[in-house]
C-alpha cells in the first residue's frame, strides 16, 4: 500500500480497503525503521494519529474531504506549523513553536491530510546537500537500495555502509528522502534556487517548483522574497498535480500571490506530442556535466523527436552569468531577511544583557552556523552604499536579461524547455564535504536557479538509473502560470521512461510486505 | 527597534571620507599591493581582492554577525571575486528587475481588523517577558570595536 500513488491510496481509502489509521500506523512504523536516514527532525505521531481518527470518521460517513483526506504527508521544517516545533535546522529557532500554520500547511490540513512530521534541511535552506543543518545530514535512501548495492557488489551490512552513504541533495533533502523511502505520499519543500528539484533528482522522485505567485509563501520562513516558492515532492507527476491543485490560489496574507482564478490541475493523458515544441538550451551543455547525464538528456530529446514533437536547440545567452547573479541577489535578500532574528520576540537568546547590540550580536553568533553568517556578511557587503550600484543593482539588471532570455525563447514558439537538473548523480557525503557550501551550492544550483530568477514553473522528473544504480532526473521548464501544460508534458515523459521503483526490502525487514499487492486491484473509477 | 532600522537603512561608512572614488576599472588600475584605506575601503581591491579591516568591522556592526576568524574573511573575498564576474555583462539601458510580477498590481487588503488579541500566544515564544512587554537590554550603547572587545563574558 505504501508503494502506491496518492490517487490509488485515496481510492483505496474511499473504498474502505484500508483505514486512515492503518495507513498512518504503517507510515509511522516505516519512519521508525528508516530513522537512520535522518529525514525527519520532528515526527508528529500524536497529531497524525488524531488526524487519522478524524479522517476515519469522515470516511465512515462517506464525507471525505477530497483526494488528500487521510493521506500521510510531510512538511519541510521551514514551514510554520502551529503547535509543532519549527527549527529551520538552526540553533536560532530550536524550541520555537509557531502560533500559526503556514497557508500551504493549513490547506493540506483542511483537506484532511495527515501530518507525519517536519523534515530535515540545510540550515535555513541554505545549501544543496542537506548536510549543513544542526540535526545532521540526511542520507539518500538510494544508498541502501538493492540497485546501488548490487552495482557496488557490497554485502547488505558491509563495513563501508556507514561511511559511504550518499547525500540527498538539498536543501529539501529530508522531504525528498521521506517521499523516496515511502514514509509519506507527498512532502512540501521550498525552492529558492533549486532546493526542491535538486534533491528530487538525487532521490528519484518528482520535484515541482510552481510559478512564482501561484502558491502562497505565508508561513514559509523566507530566504529570498522575490524567488522563494513552496515546492512539492511526490513519487509521480499526477500526485504533484493533485497537491498543486490544493495549494494553488490567491492568499490575502501573501500579497505576492496573483489573483487570477485558479485553473484546474487535472492532467490529460497526452497521446500526441506532435504539436509540442521542446527547446534544448545549448548553454546548459557545460563541461562539468557528467557524460551519463548528458547522454540521458540527448536520449530524452530524441525520444520526443521520435514521437513527433519538434525539438530545437535554443539559446539563453546570459546563462553563464546566472549563477553569479543569483549569488549576489540571494545573499543580499538573505542579509535583510535574517535581520529579524535578534532573540527578542522568538528564537534563541543569549545571556548577555549589557546592550541590545551586544545581545543581538551574541545571539546571532550562537544561533547561526558559518554558512548563514557567511551569506549575511556577503549580502551586507553587496548592499553597502559604495557597492550597491555595482553589485546589487547590477545583479538586478542581469536578472532582467536572464528573465528576458526565457521570454524570448518562449515567444519563439517553444512550449517547454528540457534540461538536466543536476550535474551528476548523488555523490557520497565524504566527497561532498570536501568543498565548502558556496562552491557546492554553485554547482548544485547551476541548472535550476535561473528558473527562480525568472519566476517560471519547473519540474524534475526521474528518468533512469546511472551505471552506479542511482537516479538521474531531467528538468522541464514551462511558461509562467502554464504549470498545467508543463506537468502534462512531464506526465507523458514519465510514462515513456518508466523509472524503476527503488528496492529497499533489505533494510525494511518485515515491512517488505507493504510493497506487495496485498489488496485486490484498486479501481480508480468511483 | 532603532538597531534594526539602522541595519536596513544604508548608512554612510564610518570615517566620512569613504566615497568610492573611482568606478570599478579594469584590473591593474591604481590600488597597489594593499588597499589604500581612504579610497577604496568599501570594496575589495581589484588585484588582491583584499577587504580592509575597516570594512570588516563595518560589516560586523551592520550585520551584527561576526566573522569569527580570517577564514571567514577569506571566504567573503572569494564570494566578492565570484560576484565580480558580473562586470563583464553589458547592462546599458537595462532596468533593474525587482519582481517577476512587476507587470501586475499589488493589491492591498481592506484596512479592517479581522484577527489579533493573541498577545499571550505571541509572548510565549520570548525568553524575557514582563507583563505584556518584551524585555530588551538598554539600547543606546554601541558595540565595542574589535580591539576593544573583552572576551565573551556574562553580565
Amino acid at each position: 500500500m505504501l508503494g502506491r500513488t496518492l490517487r490509488e491510496v485515496s481510492a483505496a481509502l474511499k473504498q474502505g480497503q484500508i483505514t486512515p489509521t492503518e495507513l498512518c500506523l504503517k507510515c509511522l512504523s516505516l519512519i521508525k525503521k528508516t530513522k537512520f536516514l535522518n529525514a525527519y527532525i520532528t515526527v508528529s505521531e500524536e497529531v497524525a494519529l488524531k488526524q487519522a481518527e478524524e479522517s476515519e470518521k469522515r470516511y465512515k460517513k462517506g464525507h471525505s474531504l477530497g483526494d488528500l483526506d487521510g493521506i500521510p504527508v510531510a512538511v519541510k521544517d521551514n514551514f510554520s506549523t502551529s503547535g509543532i516545533e519549527t527549527t529551520c535546522a538552526s540553533n536560532m529557532l530550536k524550541g520555537y513553536v509557531p502560533p500559526y500554520n503556514a497557508t500551504v500547511v493549513q490547506k493540506l490540513l483542511d483537506q484532511g491530510a495527515l501530518l507525519m512530521g517536519k523534515t530535515n534541511l540545510d540550515e535555513f535552506a541554505m545549501g544543496s546537500g542537506s548536510t549543513d543543518g544542526i540535526f545532521g545530514p540526511v542520507k539518500n535512501p538510494w544508498s541502501y537500495s538493492k540497485q546501488y548495492r548490487e552495482k557496488r557488489k557490497q554485502k547488505p551490512h558491509g563495513e563501508n555502509e556507514e561511511t559511504n552513504w550518499l547525500i540527498t541533495g538539498g536543501s529539501s533533502g529530508g522531504s525528498a528522502a521521506a517521499v523516496s523511502a515511502f514514509t509519506c505520499f507527498a512532502a512540501l519543500g521550498s525552492d529558492t534556487g533549486g532546493s526542491t528539484r535538486n534533491p528530487a533528482a538525487h532521490c528519484g522522485v518528482v520535484g515541482l517548483k510552481p510559478s512564482y505567485g501561484l502558491v502562497s509563501r505565508h508561513g514559509l520562513i523566507p530566504l529570498v522574497n522575490s524567488m522563494d516558492v513552496p515546492g512539492i515532492l511526490t513519487r509521480c507527476v499526477d500526485d504533484a498535480a493533485t497537491v498543486l491543485g490544493v495549494l494553488a490560489g490567491h492568499d490575502c496574507k501573501d500579497s505576492t500571490t496573483v489573483q487570477d482564478p485558479v485553473k484546474s490541475f487535472i492532467l490529460p493523458s497526452l497521446t500526441d506530442v506532435s504539436k509540442l515544441c521542446i527547446g534544448i538550451p545549448k548553454e546548459y551543455l557545460v563541461p562539468e556535466l557528467s557524460s551519463e547525464v548528458q547522454s540521458l538528456w540527448s536520449k530524452a530529446a530524441k525520444l520526443f523527436e521520435s514521437e513527433g514533437a519538434k525539438v530545437i536547440e535554443v539559446s539563453l545567452p546570459h546563462t553563464s552569468y546566472s549563477i553569479v547573479c543569483y549569488h549576489v541577489l540571494c545573499t543580499s535578500e538573505v542579509a535583510s531577511n535574517m535581520a529579524r532574528f535578534d532573540g527578542l520576540e522568538y528564537g534563541h537568546r543569549c545571556d548577555i544583557n549589557v546592550s541590545t547590540e551586544a545581545m543581538y550580536a551574541a545571539t546571532r553568533r550562537e544561533g547561526f552556523n558559518d554558512v548563514v553568517r557567511g551569506r549575511i556578511l556577503s549580502g551586507n557587503f553587496f548592499l553597502l552604499k559604495e557597492n550597491y550600484e555595482n553589485y546589487f543593482i547590477k545583479a538586478q539588471k542581469v536578472r532582467r536579461l536572464i528573465a528576458n532570455d526565457f521570454v524570448n525563447v518562449f515567444n519563439s514558439g517553444v512550449d517547454v524547455l528540457l534540461t538536466p537538473t543536476t550535474l551528476s548523480e548523488a555523490v557520497p557525503y565524504m566527497e561532498f564535504i570536501k568543498e565548502d557550501n558556496r562552491t557546492r551550492s554553485a554547482q548544485g544550483d547551476i541548472f535550476t536557479q535561473a528558473v527562480n530568477m525568472a519566476g517560471l514553473p519547473a519540474v524534475s522528473v526521474p528518468m533512469a538509473l546511472s551505471n552506479q544504480g542511482l537516479p538521474i532526473g531531467l528538468q522541464f521548464i514551462g511558461r509562467a502560470f502554464c504549470d498545467q501544460q508543463l506537468l502534462t508534458v512531464a506526465k507523458w515523459f514519465e510514462k515513456q521512461v518508466q523509472f524503476p521503483v527503488i528496492q529497499l526490502q533489505e533494510i525494511m525487514g518485515d515491512c517488505s510486505s507493504v510493497f506487495e499487492n496485498d489488496l485486490a486491484s484498486v479501481s480508480l473509477k468511483q | 527597534m532603532w538597531a534594526r532600522a539602522g541595519r536596513r537603512v544604508l548608512r554612510a561608512p564610518r570615517g566620512g571620507c569613504r566615497g568610492f572614488a573611482s568606478r570599478a576599472g579594469s584590473p591593474g588600475k591604481a590600488g597597489g599591493g594593499g588597499v589604500s584605506a581612504g579610497r577604496e575601503a568599501g570594496r575589495a581591491a581589484p588585484e588582491t581582492g583584499r577587504i580592509a579591516r575597516e570594512v570588516v568591522e563595518h560589516l560586523e556592526r551592520l550585520a551584527l554577525v561576526d566573522f569569527g576568524g580570517p577564514e571567514a574573511v577569506a571566504r567573503l573575498e572569494r564570494a566578492v571575486a565570484f560576484a565580480d564576474r558580473l562586470r563583464a555583462v553589458d547592462t546599458d539601458g537595462v532596468q533593474p528587475l525587482e519582481s517577476v510580477l512587476e507587470d501586475r498590481c499589488l493589491y492591498l487588503r481592506s484596512d479592517n481588523v479581522v484577527e489579533g488579541n493573541c498577545a499571550e500566544e505571541l509572548l510565549q515564544n520570548s525568553h524575557r517577558v514582563v507583563e505584556e512587554y518584551f524585555v530588551a537590554p538598554p539600547g543606546n550603547i554601541s558595540l565595542p570595536k574589535l580591539d576593544e572587545q573583552e572576551p565573551f563574558s556574562q553580565s
